[in-house]
């Protein structure tokens, strides 16, 4: 049913469509709507055959939903930010141990310095623990992404985090498309656990595990990736069948065809992006785009596939690996091994800064020219960060740094 | 595509009616999007958001720069905050007010704009009357519809009814529609 819906309720039904046992929450900030929203129906009845579990800090939120998939339920949570590192043992716990959860990630900033916004700081930090990372788009996707999740985590017994624009897409109302009862029973099956907690079979998960096997039991946990690979665009062309649309799978190439250029990007800036490559076609530039959905795994053939044909590559991201830079652009590096290709790195929209379409275009322009910096930090006011510099190097107590940048940008403010 | 700037402040519900502008375009077959602007959201600080109506799927993430139309929810923004930034040449304003322009001392500032552009309806006069506490949103709401002619006033009074329902809804939506017929009327 078509619905004028905020993204977080769209994910609250989609997640309650996909009939999950516990759902576990730690409802303060760092939080998105969505726990309130499922809390909603299970409290109304609709989402039936399922506890609700408050719990006291996130670290709890994951551990419980540990408990309750080892012991054979469908377990969901969410979070964002400090949020998620502060489950962040938990989080390789819940892949060290080859659960099926499924948790929402409302991408956000992590501190110092305090910022509650949008980017991708916080999933970037669990990018290794271990979950297959997909990322939406829309709020469509958002919601399609959760009922694939699941069928995806259980298939291969392995969490799933989908990560979503905090605010961005938590928080905007468009027009989502939520399936019936009857189609997302008939896409996911009640779940059958490959490994169970049951008194009347006992048998114990997360046995210690010396040198004489550890490397084997990790490096299992690779082959399921590399098995996700070809299970997450089979689990979308079957969507696609039963729904109706296209959501999810791993790579998304746009009017990439003939393209010397290729903008990557993950998350819902690529609906900007794909505003700009439309505006530069017009003006007769080959450039194209792809929207990275699967993350981890990292869909290395793919994106060397859609990328070999063009000359440079330019790496839209939301995070800053600071010390290096680009995540994204390090990863695509790695797709594009022996092959001579210039990547480009654009840090864009940190601690909820927008990404404006005139910002990137100035930005695509210098990497078609090949004018571009290796690493670029968009719409940077360099204006503040001179004036810092400069007060670094002039005085030994120069005061701490966010605070100097604020009074730089309001000199109105106390000292 | 049409794109609408809500200027209020935290808790005038700013971010609501962004969101029954979409709804509201929605239920009349249209794409719509809505958004807060992503600011410190206090009790009383300026806050905006914003809505985007188009016929087909809006791909656009950035906050709206150039809007085709205002809804100033607090006159006393309008000194203080640049609430007119980029509002495009024959864009829209509504003003919640039951000043003249003259008093509010932009009547060179809205001279320029066509006729029946621009228009202040005494939005929190009119919630008072018909709602009994100053919620001005649902009287803006008819008022934009009015001046923009861009929804119909029964989408609005549909939008406001599913989020409000029962009797809050019933007067918000008395108060939206004395709203529409002043902003018709100026």
């Amino acid at each position: 049913m078509l619905k004028q819906i905020e993204g977080s309720e769209a994910v609250a039904e989609a997640i309650a469509l996909s009939r999950p046992e516990v759902v576990c929450a730690y409802p303060i900030t760092p939080q998105t709507h969505i726990v309130e929203g499922v809390g909603r129906l299970v409290k109304s009845g609709r989402l039936e055959n399922c506890e609700y579990i408050n719990v006291e800090s996130e670290f709890a939120a994951l551990s419980v939903a540990i408990g309750a998939s080892a012991a054979g339920a469908r377990a969901y949570t969410a979070t964002a930010s400090q949020g998620l590192l502060f489950m962040a043992e938990a989080v390789y716990n819940a892949a060290g141990l080859g659960l099926p959860i499924v948790m929402t990630v409302g991408n956000r900033a992590i501190g110092a310095p305090i910022n509650i916004w949008n980017d991708h700081t916080d999933s970037m930090a669990m990018k290794n623990a271990g979950w297959i990372q997909l990322h939406a788009e829309t709020n469509q996707e958002a919601a399609d992404l959760h009922i694939q999740a699941f069928k995806l985590a259980e298939a291969l017994s392995l969490p799933v985090m989908v990560c979503m624009d905090g605010f961005i897409l938590t928080h905007a109302f468009e027009r989502v498309d939520l399936p019936s009862q009857d189609e997302v029973d008939a896409f996911l099956p009640p779940y059958d656990p490959v490994q169970l907690l049951d008194p009347a079979d006992p048998c114990s998960i997360g046995a210690m595990v010396g040198p004489e096997a550890f490397t084997e039991v990790r490096y299992l946990a690779h082959h399921k990736q590399m098995e996700a690979l070809t299970l997450i665009p089979e689990i979308a062309a079957e969507f696609g069948e039963r729904f109706g649309r296209d959501s999810g799978g791993l790579v998304r190439p746009y009017r990439c065809e003939d393209a010397e250029t290729i903008i990557v990007a993950m998350g819902s800036v690529n609906g900007t992006v794909k505003e700009v490559i439309d505006a530069m076609r017009d003006d007769g530039v080959k450039i194209g785009s792809v929207s990275i959905c699967s993350f981890r795994p990292f869909p290395l053939i793919e994106l060397r596939d859609v990328l070999e044909p063009a000359l440079r590559i330019v790496c839209i991201e939301k995070s800053l690996a600071p010390g290096l830079g680009g995540v994204v652009a390090s990863n695509i590096r790695m797709a594009l091994r022996s092959l001579y290709r210039q990547v480009y790195t654009v840090i864009g929209g940190l601690g909820g800064r927008p990404i404006m379409r005139k910002s990137l275009h100035r930005v695509f322009e210098l990497a078609t020219a090949e004018a571009l910096e290796d690493v670029t930090f968009l719409d940077l006011n360099w204006d503040v960060v001179n004036d810092q510099l400069a007060r670094a190097r002039e005085t030994r107590r120069s005061g701490p740094i966010a605070e100097n940048i604020l009074k730089s940008l309001n000199p109105g403010l106390g000292r | 595509m049409f794109e609408i700037r809500i200027h209020g402040r935290g808790g005038q519900g700013v971010v609501t009616a962004a969101e029954l502008l979409s709804v509201a375009a929605f239920d009349e077959g249209m794409y719509a999007q809505a958004f807060p602007s992503f600011g410190s959201e206090r009790m009383g600080a300026p806050v905006v958001s914003f809505c985007r109506i188009d016929e087909r799927e809006i791909r656009l993430r950035e906050p709206i720069e150039e809007p085709d139309a205002l809804i100033i929810q607090d006159v006393t923004l309008l000194h203080s905050v640049d609430v007119f930034g980029g509002l495009k040449r024959d864009g829209f304003i509504l003003i919640n007010s039951t000043k003249s322009f003259d008093e509010l001392g932009i009547a060179d500032f809205v001279a320029k704009f066509p006729d029946h552009h621009v228009c202040d309806v005494g939005a929190t006069e009119l919630a008072l009357k018909h709602v009994g506490r100053p919620v001005p949103n649902a009287a803006l709401l008819g008022g934009f519809a009015a001046i923009t002619g861009q929804l119909h006033f029964e989408s609005v009074e549909k939008a406001i009814l599913e989020k409000f329902p029962g009797k809050i809804g019933e007067s918000n939506v008395a108060a939206a529609r004395e709203a529409y017929d002043i902003a018709l009327a100026a």
